[in-house]
């Protein structure tokens, strides 16, 4: 299990490190650098060629980038043009709050998806079972934003239940309980907007999981035994439906990854999503490369957690 | 001396496709005794299966008329949680693919101890452990320890079979229905598994009901068979009987078409065309006349049923009286020995 585990991480390195080739030259090669626009423009140009000449921004790209994977080791992510302070400090406080929102997310998508997929899966064909696959069907061709923005409009303005924006109510003290409040109330409506779209596709992959477990021999062998159909559905149909879904777990955050960026935007909420789409207006490369590569990783990362989840439920896949 | 564990009256199950009922297992009567193995053979789609789950009543949709009785309690009126009690304590099933009839999540042990937990809530776990090590002991299973912390992929299909065995005779069941528990084994295996059951029927004295389309297995194993035709029985006869003198032409075909090692014959029989599918069945006259195109209209009976021609062997239709296999083909004689 453990050698598994490492190797599947040593082979992460060489992932992590082309993805960081690319986005590096990407970056570099996105139009105008961090001294276009920042400068007074009744500067003499000369000036500004000998400021670009000292931060090395004439230097062949591989140069530029070894330079860069240097400091990216040391942990300096380099320095924000736009907000005047290192990246690594900046997108740390960022962190925190998308972290919490996707946390929240993924615990809403799971206590969505739970019960409707098993729902719809054991009585299959039957309303609730229509009612609950037409809710998929809408949730899958619902973009996110419009729903987001949506929601934000009835609940935040038109009901004004909830803020529309922010992760804090200014001026209360952090590690209160109040403090925990207001932020989980901050959260709620990101939150619930964002898992009422992304839970349709575990909705549906339980449901079918279900309904394809439903009619395995197995299940036979059990009813034969005499099992109620409490435990039929408990100890049998269910454990087999929900591993596929737990293994999936992995891959649930890469999608949260690209629905934070829709949903911090429209909710205002300080998080890296809103920290990417505003640094890439800003032309703040620094911060979008580091948080393209934070991205890039945390996919790898999501797909290794898979593996792993995978290989601990089903005996079939333990590795040794 | 012959007590009857199962008895079925004019069974009918039937499956609603499209608005319409058809009959997978058409008016079937047979008994059970205790210590009796009784063997159902047929083709595939005859409705043997169909019967078998019927009996259990593990259909989840069909239709079934008239009565199963089991130790003397009309089974078809019981509700789920009589079955409940009732399945896998005094009705036990071997499912014909060992395969995919286990739990793929579950350790073999806990697949066994849960049929035990199931009807008797008060066992330790302790017990419930010893006990099931036990049944994989008497079901052969080598290193009972060691299986019982395995997991079903881990075992070959003829250790499967044997866990599944183990299952269904958990609880010492008086009536044991095995669906073609061989079909999915290899030859070496098929023998071992006939034997282990054949040992464990006479241990118990249950009743067991051989669901089968191997003639060879039938003659090894059965008390009694019931031939099996488009859901309906067509003959029915204690083993010796049926192979020294079967009557029906289905009966008498199928007899044919097995290749016998001590006479010498060119071709082996085969018998024309394809059961029909359930919602093709003849609704009238004999089933089997399509089959046997060369025997006149006029031997089959309009409404063939049941004829009792010695005490206890019963054939359906009249046909059998003029039936000749064509081309004066020789017919071969078959001989149980026991």
């Amino acid at each position: 299990m453990w050698k598994f585990t490492l190797r599947r991480i040593v082979t992460m390195i060489p992932q992590v490190l082309l993805l960081s080739i690319i986005v590096f030259v990407l970056a570099k090669m996105m139009p105008g650098d961090a001294l276009t626009g920042m400068v007074d423009p009744n500067v003499d140009p000369n000036t500004i060629a000998e400021k670009r000449e000292a931060l090395g921004l004439n230097d062949p790209w591989y140069e530029q980038y070894t330079r860069w994977l240097g400091g990216v080791f040391q942990g300096d992510l380099g320095q924000s043009i736009h907000f005047k302070m290192p990246v690594s400090e900046l997108v740390w406080q960022r962190i925190v709050n998308s972290f919490w929102l996707s946390a929240f997310t993924l615990v809403l998508t799971y206590l969505i998806a739970i019960p409707l997929g098993i729902t719809s899966g054991r009585y299959n064909d039957s309303w609730a079972d229509r009612l609950i696959t037409g809710y998929t069907y809408v949730g899958f061709a619902m973009p996110i934003f419009i729903f987001a923005l949506v929601m934000l409009w009835v609940f935040g303005f038109y009901l004004d239940l909830f803020p529309t924006g922010g992760s804090i109510q200014p001026g209360i003290e952090p590690g209160t309980f109040e403090y925990i409040m207001s932020k989980i109330y901050h959260m709620l409506l990101p939150a619930l907007s964002m898992a009422l779209i992304t839970t349709v596709s575990t909705v549906q992959y339980l449901r079918s999981e279900i309904v394809d477990t439903k009619q395995k021999d197995f299940i036979l062998t059990a009813r034969a035994k005499g099992a109620s159909e409490t435990r039929v559905y408990n100890r049998h149909i269910l454990r087999n439906s929900l591993l596929p879904i737990a293994a999936f777990l992995g891959y649930e955050i890469t999608g949260l990854i690209g629905g934070s960026i829709f949903i911090e935007n429209i909710f205002s909420y300080p998080g890296m999503g809103q920290l990417f789409l505003s640094s890439i207006s800003l032309r703040d490369y620094s911060v979008v490369t580091s948080l393209v590569l934070l991205f890039g990783m945390l996919t790898i990362i999501g797909g290794l957690l898979s593996d792993i989840i995978l290989s601990l439920v089903d005996p079939r896949i333990r590795i040794k | 001396m012959s007590e009857p564990i199962l008895e079925i009256n004019h069974l009918t199950t039937s499956f609603r496709i499209k608005d319409e009922h058809y009959a997978a297992v058409d008016d079937v009567s047979l008994t059970v005794n205790k210590n009796e193995l009784l063997a159902i053979v047929g083709e595939s789609g005859c409705g043997k299966s169909a019967l078998a789950f019927s009996i259990m009543r593990l259909h989840n949709r069909a239709k079934i008329e008239g009565e199963i009785k089991f130790k003397g309690q009309n089974i078809t009126e019981f509700s789920t949680s009589q079955l409940n009690a009732l399945r896998g304590k005094d009705m036990g099933m071997i499912f014909q693919d060992p395969l995919t009839a286990l739990n793929p999540l579950m350790m073999i042990g806990d697949q066994i101890g849960e049929i035990l937990l199931i009807h008797n809530k008060t066992l330790s776990a302790n017990k419930r452990k010893g006990r099931v090590i036990e049944l994989l002991n008497k079901v052969g299973i080598p290193r009972a320890e060691h299986v019982y912390n395995q997991f079903p992929h881990e075992l070959s299909g003829g250790m499967r079979q044997r866990v599944v065995i183990a299952m269904a005779i958990a609880n010492n069941p008086e009536l044991l229905i095995a669906d073609e528990p061989t079909t999915a084994l290899d030859v070496t295996i098929q023998s071992q598994i006939l034997d282990l059951m054949k040992e464990l029927k006479e241990e118990s004295h249950a009743g067991v009901i051989l669901i089968t389309h191997d003639l060879g297995v039938v003659a090894e194993m059965a008390d009694r068979v019931a031939v099996m035709y488009a859901g309906q029985i067509v003959e029915i006869a204690d083993v010796y009987t049926l192979f020294e003198n079967p009557l029906h032409p289905y009966t008498r075909s199928l007899l044919n078409s097995v290749p016998t090692a001590n006479e010498e014959q060119s071709k082996l029989h085969v018998i024309q065309g394809v059961v029909p599918s359930l919602q093709n069945l003849p609704r009238e006259g004999c089933r089997f006349s399509a089959r046997i195109p060369w025997i006149s209209e006029s031997a089959h009976e309009k409404n063939p049923v049941l004829h009792e021609v010695s005490p206890g062997h019963f054939v359906r239709c009249t046909c059998y009286k003029d039936f000749h296999f064509p081309d004066g083909k020789k017919e071969d004689k078959h001989h149980v020995i026991s």
